[in-house]
């Protein structure tokens, strides 16, 4: 299998990067790990005239906290990079976890957070856990940058707010008043299989008492999908099973899968359902795992 | 960045030093110049297989840096700057590697499609992990889809590697 032709070029620096992409617009596209995108350019689904990459970035490689505690990963963090950030392993494992059961080792290798973020596919595995969190993400051009949060980043499939001359350079997650959170996602093999369905659940409880929760469904709709009729089944109430059964019905009722190959709409709202009883229950019980 | 040569009808060719097994090779690469077509084709590597040619079965992994990836999903320009290994630089002076050794002893080879990729996977793992229980071996091997053996002398190949070797201290055997 072979490459349709395109010009290359690697700059040297973030900001030629952005002058490069200023000049040619939509006929360029910027090439992280390559995963997703030399994929489509085999089936020619994607036939970009120019290649930008960004293997010379390597301080957008980083992973590091603030002093104002927000936690920074930078855009061409691989997916094994965060599974092994021992940074991430203490405060936010249900991030190094969503990280670590995706794709398969060579894959996450080379797939990085900011191709998973703008390549913009429902399955995609690290934009609920980021959602649920409160992540923002850095986007740069010639212009200046902007800090949008990740939640409104998300138009359809392959459809985001990122215009032609933008860079995704960091996700911010913030400080979490929230006390537990986790991603758990269903695939057909443990290995390199994309999820079916996925459920990233976060919430605050104080005792038995859950003050707040965010969930978001992956594989469930044209972009991550906050479940919100189920969030509202548990704030302010105290948890008990068979409202965790309640909240996974709700999130079934308010999921739009589509029938594929992989699984059809029928299976994959039973699957949102369990999935969505069992994340709820993790986050509930214990930490951000 | 790479010089860019340009030939009379109008190709751009990279003119990129990849450094593969230890060696220093100069070569012209077009930009769309797939790296497992390059070892292959161009630097006669043929140990390095092509299977899915889309990040699926691991047939065509080499290590960068030490790290195992699909050389079906990385443009040759991009390898430029990386220390390249693909099976050809394992053993040494005709002499095998102790894990190809043991993929033989093992019987952990049936057609051997899959073999160059699963031994490149399982260095990469004894490297930075000398004793690794069978669940790590098998998520080390995650990657590499094998048709023939059922993966079971493979795990049991890469496995044998690692009691051979003395455990570091403080390392649990
Ligand atoms: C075999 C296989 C298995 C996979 N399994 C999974 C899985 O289980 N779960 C999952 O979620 N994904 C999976 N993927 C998809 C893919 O590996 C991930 O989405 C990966 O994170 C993409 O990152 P990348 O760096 O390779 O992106 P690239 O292919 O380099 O880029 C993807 C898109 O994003 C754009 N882009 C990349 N970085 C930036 C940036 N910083 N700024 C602006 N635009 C940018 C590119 O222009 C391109 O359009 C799999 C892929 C393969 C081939
Ligand atoms: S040929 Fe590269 S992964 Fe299959
Ligand atoms: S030995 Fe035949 S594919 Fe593995």
């Amino acid at each position: 299998m072979y490459l349709p032709d395109f010009d290359y070029y690697a700059p040297p620096d973030l900001s030629e990067a952005c002058r490069l992409l200023r000049e040619f617009g939509s006929r360029a596209k910027i090439l992280a790990g390559g995963t997703d995108l030399l994929h489509k350019m085999k089936h020619e689904e994607f036939t970009p005239e120019v290649i930008i990459s960004l293997k010379n970035l390597s301080a957008l490689r980083e992973i590091r906290s603030e002093p104002g505690q927000d936690l920074l990963i930078g855009a061409l963090a691989t997916q094994n990079e965060i599974a092994n950030s021992s940074l991430l392993q203490e405060k936010y494992r249900s991030i190094s976890e969503a990280a670590w059961n995706m794709a398969n080792n060579q894959i996450r290798h080379m797939g990085t957070i900011g191709g998973n973020i703008v390549n913009a596919v429902p399955s995609a595995d690290l934009p609920p856990i980021l959602i649920v969190l409160g992540a923002r993400i850095t986007l740069v051009s010639t212009e200046g940058e902007r800090t949008v949060p990740l939640e409104e980043f998300f138009l359809g499939v392959h459809k985001t707010v990122i215009r032609d001359d933008e860079i995704l350079t960091q996700v911010i997650v913030p400080a979490q008043t929230t006390t537990g959170s986790t991603y758990i996602r269903f695939g057909l093999r443990k290995s390199g299989a994309l999820a079916i369905a996925g459920v990233a659940v976060a919430v605050t409880m104080e005792g038995e008492i859950c003050r707040s929760a965010r969930i978001v469904l992956a594989a469930a709709a044209p972009l991550p999908l906050r479940a919100r009729q189920a969030e509202q089944v548990i704030v302010g109430q105290r948890v008990t099973p068979g409202l965790l059964e309640q909240a996974g019905l709700a999130a079934a009722q308010e999921s739009r899968p589509r029938s594929s190959i992989r699984g059809s709409t029928e299976y994959r709202r039973d699957l949102i359902r369990v999935l969505t009883r069992r994340a709820l229950h993790k986050a509930i019980q214990k930490e951000h795992i | 960045m790479a010089e860019v040569l340009t030939d009379s009808g109008q190709r751009k060719y990279h003119l990129i030093n990849l450094n593969v097994n230890g060696d220093t090779r100069t070569l012209a690469v077009k930009a769309n110049a797939l790296l497992v077509n390059v070892l292959r084709d161009q630097l006669d590597l043929t140990g390095t297989k092509k299977g899915c040619e889309l990040g699926d079965c691991g047939s065509c992994t080499v290590l960068i840096d030490g790290k195992p990836v699909n050389s079906c999903l990385v443009l040759a320009v991009e390898a430029e700057g990386h220390e390249i290994t693909t099976i050809e630089g394992v053993s040494h002076n005709d002499k095998l590697d102790g894990l190809q050794e043991s993929f033989l002893e093992n019987a952990a080879v049936q057609c051997g499609y899959c073999t160059p990729g699963m031994i490149l996977a399982g260095k990469a793992l004894l490297t930075h992990n000398p004793h690794p229980s069978e669940k790590e071996v098998r998520e080390a091997i995650s990657g590499n889809l094998c048709r023939c053996t059922g993966y079971v002398n493979i795990v049991k190949a890469i496995l044998a590697v690692a009691e051979k070797t003395a455990p570091e201290e403080g390392e649990q055997a």
